[in-house]
């Protein structure tokens, strides 16, 4: 299922007028649990919260008689349901709220850790690096030729390779382990930095994805004289570990492993140059 | 007077990168304060699956204090889903760079100081204002 635009189960905690008052310790208890199963929750205390909008609502409290006011939005737009949860655990809340999500079609949380490439606009100046650099589709061009992330959900998980390639630093994965990349400021330094701009075609002598492939063929010419797989698969695993140490380029072992054979590499580096030549092409005849 | 602040809190649940007692600490203090806020489970998540709740989240009139972590990527994690925050009035709160008692504070406090990055913008010095 692709997970664009699917929305998230709006959760009320409602304490006010019909409705007892959790003790900050409940609030929190109650909170932490349906945070984590991936919910949006708006406390109504003091001040504003968010204007609404036409997703649906989901209103908790522990109500007068145990009785959820029945209500409705006025334009009849917004379907509000309200529940009870006087005597339920934060265990007894959560499974409610999950009876709802369901019952409701909101998104479905937790399937997948969010880690995809994250455009500051201000920096960047549509060169097109990244469009040909990855090979998952991950980048696209919108109307206007300008790059978008397009497949968010096929980008590596923990991968920070394509913001290494660009020459702006203006990609980032938020949670990376350090900056920039994670979104901390770019000094000048940084920008200079090779580490950071990573000429990978210089670094590599060709491009990463030639190095591996040159080095996987190497390695399965030498791999198909050892008896043992297991074997294979550990130097295999050391002679990826070294590359990726020895480039700098913090791409996690399991990326590596789980590139697409040699052919398929050179099919996609191809098409990905291509795509991204055409968008220079089509920009410079406009 | 201004308007107080509209509090977002960010639970960042798929990924280590807010420590543990710092995003604790502070989900800690908004509740005891008594003050409305939203929370939302993880906004990298809704940013990937374009979710129409940030639009929601970053509209409105009033101040905004957003705890998450840093200003440049809550920006684009919002920007990128044509939900733009408003520059001259969000003020984002980092916890992977402060204290949970340092975060909890600034965001309680109701003056805002809006730090969301301007157009490429670069740090000159270490240590100089951050955006
Ligand atoms: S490589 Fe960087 S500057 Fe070039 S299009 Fe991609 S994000 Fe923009
Ligand atoms: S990290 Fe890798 S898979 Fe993800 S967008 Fe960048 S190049 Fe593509
Ligand atoms: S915006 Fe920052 S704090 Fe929130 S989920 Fe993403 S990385 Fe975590």
């Amino acid at each position: 299922m692709a997970i664009a635009d699917e929305t998230t189960l709006r959760v009320v905690l409602y304490e006010g007028e019909g409705a007892a008052t959790l003790d900050a310790a409940e609030r929190v208890s109650t909170l932490t649990t349906l945070l984590e199963k991936g919910y949006a929750v708006t406390c109504a205390g003091e001040g504003a919260v968010a204007p609404a909008d036409d997703s649906a609502l989901l209103v908790l409290g522990r109500f007068e008689n145990g009785q959820a006011p029945e209500a409705e939005d006025a334009n009849g737009k917004v379907a509000i349901r309200f529940r009870d949860i006087d005597g339920l655990d934060s265990e007894g809340i959560t499974a409610l709220v999950e009876t709802e999500r369901e019952s409701s079609n909101a998104a479905q949380h937790g399937e997948w850790k969010p880690w995809f490439p994250v455009i500051d606009y201000d920096r960047c100046t549509n060169c097109m690096q990244c469009l040909s650099f990855c090979l998952f589709d991950v980048y696209g061009t919108d109307d206007d030729q300008g790059i978008q992330v397009q497949n968010n959900d096929n980008c590596k998980t923990n991968c920070p390779a394509c913001s290494r390639v660009c020459p702006e630093a203006a990609i980032m994965f938020p949670k990376y382990k350090s900056g920039p990349i994670n979104g901390d400021v770019v000094s000048d330094g940084e920008l200079n930095r090779e580490k950071m701009k990573i000429d990978i075609s210089a670094l590599l002598g060709g491009d990463v994805y030639q190095m591996l492939r040159d080095r996987s063929q190497r390695s399965r010419s030498r791999f198909s004289k050892e008896r043992s797989s297991d074997k294979a698969l550990g130097e295999r695993t050391k002679c990826l570990t070294k590359l990726a140490a020895e480039a700098d380029i913090d791409i996690p072992i399991e990326v590596l492993q789980s590139l697409p054979g040699a052919d398929e590499i050179a099919q996609k580096a191809a098409a990905a140059n291509a795509r991204a030549q055409a968008v220079l092409d089509a920009r410079q005849s406009g | 007077m201004a308007d107080k602040p509209r509090i977002l809190f960010c639970h960042c649940n798929y990924a280590k990168v807010v420590p543990e007692e710092v995003k604790a600490g502070v989900l800690k203090s908004l509740c005891k304060s008594g003050q409305a806020f939203e929370a939302v489970a993880d906004l990298c998540e809704m940013a990937a699956r374009r979710d129409p709740a940030l639009k929601r989240l970053a509209a409105g009139e009033e101040p905004v204090k957003i705890a998450a972590c840093y200003p440049r990527a809550v920006k684009w994690l919002f920007g990128g889903c044509q939900a733009p925050l408003n520059a001259a009035h969000t003020e984002v709160v980092n916890m992977r760079e402060l204290s949970a008692v340092d975060a909890a504070a600034a965001m309680l406090d109701e003056s805002v100081t809006p730090n969301l990055p301007e157009d490429g913008s670069v740090a000159a010095v270490e240590g100089e204002k951050k955006i």
